[in-house]
């Protein structure tokens, strides 16, 4: 009898040298005559456990990991392959709490499945959503996901069914799909997992897209740090055109869609839709004024749908099971689950896909386990480079837009950093406002030159911070925030302001300031 | 030299055969640049010509785009980068920097992020990413590519 094996091939499992053990296993089973199946699935997120292999057995699958090659032998002689006990089994893999407290309704097949095969996806409830739209009208689909309550996932938090209802409604007969996967926050991943692990969601994410407001075309804007998501993508969107889930005539529907990855070159504003779109264009990912709106006027000025990986991937659970089922998870007017990331100096980091409302305190410390280093949690910066830095008297926020908003943060798009108390907020203070420098696309002077003024300010401020603060320089700094926050066409430049001031308010200390002199 | 006439004309034709390939598709110019630099591991200065000719763009065009973007370079790019990404940098990303930079000098440069951000800090050499990395573990990943 063969016995299945899985090994990710998510380059976060393949980083830490899942390549490397899943040729120890195939090397050590063709040693002992031994037939294996070696299943190369995404990750199941469990990122502290990677590589972890699974191994099928008639109770279900167990898990091991995180292993290395050297571990390898050993895993046969424990006769893992029916489960054996080894100081590395996890058990079985449903099991770890980890993971079965979660809430997975798009990510429920990321790990289970082989992420390239067809057959392993219609088993596990895919294109069902698709084989529902085909029976519908354009405008039942979209009203379907504007019941669901989904709101963009890449930051913005827009409601997605407003922005397809838009682009159904605007006039002109070429219309364009834009998956927005640039995926540029520190901190951020889930994207990845799910254009590694299930690509084929996606794709049925961005077809329902198009049937809902009638465009043909889709583009993937792929970040270039993402290769092998990228040859996993192609190969996907070539076996779907083969299948008739892509191309000319959906699945014997008349209708159309073609998808295309297209490579993005490494700049992060180019996340931000309208850079996106000139980058698409062939140009200078310089961010355009709105209005007009993308939905009316957006790649070659056409009406255009620019949505975030999650946001199209969430679609097609909300047409299979029907926009209730979506719009039960979730707090306020934060609907559905959220795929969280939790990373940094976090002992379990990994993926955690819950309704909204969970609070900082129990991921942090109930999944997360508290710092990989042991030290005591000094700040998070939830919502990537442009949120804000959290102090733990902050840890009861639960996970919900209006929440972060009202405490002058960001959800953004669900990754959470964690630092310890050896961190250096003054530090990363700078940081953010180099990485503003860097990555400014150079349209307002503010963020194009107030940027390295800012690096500047702190520069001083840090080298003069070990003889009491520069309270002056700490007034320029605030002003130049202020600046920023007004004079800005786009949220880099915008929200800089966010980390920066977060850090001075809430860690005046490591600005040597003391605490009530932080508003001077 | 022959020789390096020939390989002039060699390039200059491989630049037009890639522009050629991508020119009906919109948006044409960063798949050709991209195709360029995976071809060369750099654009060459040379080829910005052929490029905006065969796309019906001017030079300054085509090389206000090249400037634009990271990834874009008339020479060849860093053989390792280390990932200064918020997360990354909570574990120590800073000093897997300087270690690399005494190694590898010039060759290094930051990224910001590679995302894979639960299993910092991550490196990248010669374009695989490596996670959970060590000042220990990074030399003697540098020390077997430069024995490579
Ligand atoms: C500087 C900047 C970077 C951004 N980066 C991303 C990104 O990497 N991915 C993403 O989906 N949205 C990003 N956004 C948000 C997009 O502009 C846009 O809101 C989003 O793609 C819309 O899709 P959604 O409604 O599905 O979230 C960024 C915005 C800004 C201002
Ligand atoms: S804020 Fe910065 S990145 Fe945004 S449009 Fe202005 S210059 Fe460009």
């Amino acid at each position: 009898m063969t016995i299945s094996v899985y090994v990710p091939r998510d380059s976060g499992a393949l980083a830490v040298g899942a390549e490397a053990v899943a040729n120890a296993i195939l090397a050590q089973a063709a040693e002992r005559g031994i037939r294996v199946e070696l299943i190369r699935n995404g990750s199941r997120g469990l990122y502290w456990l990677e590589p972890l292999v699974e191994v099928q057995t008639p109770q279900g699958r167990v898990a091991y990991g995180p292993v290395d090659r050297d571990a390898v032998p050993g895993l046969f002689a424990a006769d893992f392959l029916r489960g054996g006990a080894h100081p590395l089994c996890q058990g079985l893999t449903e099991e770890i709490p980890y993971l079965k407290a979660q809430q997975r309704l798009t990510f429920r097949r990321v790990g289970l499945t082989d992420p390239l095969s067809l057959d392993d996806y219609r088993a596990h409830e895919g294109y069902r959503g698709l084989a529902r739209a085909l029976e519908m009208t354009p405008a039942e689909i979209v009203a379907a996901v504007t019941e669901s309550g989904l709101r963009g996932r890449g930051g913005a938090a827009f409601p997605t069914g407003i922005k397809w209802n838009t682009v159904l409604e605007a006039p002109g007969d070429i219309k364009y799909i834009v998956c927005n996967a640039d995926e540029g926050d520190s901190g951020t991943f889930s994207d990845r997992m799910v254009m590694e692990g299930d690509p084929y969601l996606l794709i049925e994410g961005m077809t329902l897209a198009g049937l809902a407001v009638g465009a043909e075309q889709g583009y993937l804007y792929l970040r270039s740090e993402y290769p092998h998501a990228e040859a996993i993508l192609d190969e996907a969107i070539a076996r779907a055109e083969a299948a008739g889930y892509l191309g000319d005539d959906l699945r014997g529907s008349g209708k159309r869609f073609h998808l295309e990855v297209r490579r993005a070159a490494g700049a992060y504003v180019c996340g931000e839709e309208t850079a996106l779109l000139e980058s698409l264009e062939g140009k200078r990912g310089q961010v355009r004024a709105k209005p007009p709106l993308p939905a009316i006027q957006g790649l070659f000025q056409r009406p255009t749908v620019v949505n975030n990986v999650i946001s199209l991937a969430s679609v097609p659970a909300i047409l299979d099971k029907g926009p209730a089922f979506y719009r039960d998870y979730g707090m306020g007017r934060s609907r559905g689950t959220l795929p969280i990331q939790l990373t940094g100096n976090i002992r379990r980091g990994g993926l955690v896909e819950l309704g909204f409302g969970v609070s900082l305190k129990e991921l942090l410390y109930d999944y997360g386990g508290g710092t990989a280093s042991g030290r005591p949690i000094k700040a998070v910066q939830v919502g990537g480079p442009l949120g804000a830095y959290l102090p733990a008297d902050q840890f009861d926020i639960p996970l919900d837009y209006e929440a972060f908003i009202a405490a002058q943060g960001t959800v953004g798009h669900g990754g959470i950093v964690v630092f310890d108390d050896t961190a250096d907020m003054a530090h990363m203070a700078r940081h953010a406002m180099a990485f503003c420098a860097v990555e400014s696309c150079g349209k307002c002077t503010p963020c194009r030159i107030g940027s390295t003024r800012g690096v500047e300010l702190l520069d001083r401020i840090i080298a003069e911070r070990d003889k009491g603060a520069d309270v002056a320089q700490v007034a320029l700094l605030r002003e130049l925030c202020d600046t920023l926050l007004n004079g800005s066409l786009c949220a880099l430049g915008g929200m800089t302001p966010f980390p920066v001031l977060s850090a001075l308010d809430h860690f005046p200390a490591d600005f040597g300031l003391v605490a009530e002199t932080a508003h001077a | 030299m022959p020789a390096n006439t020939n390989n002039i004309e060699r390039s200059n034709s491989l630049v037009e055969t890639i522009v050629e390939s991508h020119r009906h598709r919109p948006g044409a110019l960063l798949p050709v640049l991209h195709e360029i630099q995976a071809s060369f591991g750099f654009i060459p200065k040379d080829a910005v010509t052929p490029i905006a000719d065969g796309l019906n763009l001017s030079r300054a065009e085509v090389h206000g785009v090249i400037s634009f973007y990271h990834d874009f370079r008339y020479v060849p790019g860093p053989s390792v980068r280390v990932c200064m990404g918020e997360a990354c940098q909570s574990m120590g990303s800073a000093a897997l920097l300087e270690s690399a930079k005494a190694l590898f000098g010039d060759g290094v440069e930051p990224v910001y992020c590679v995302g894979n951000c639960a299993c910092a800090p991550n490196v990248e050499i010669a374009h695989a990413y490596h996670g959970r990395m060590s000042p220990a573990k990074l030399t003697s990943l540098l020390a077997r590519e430069v024995a490579a």
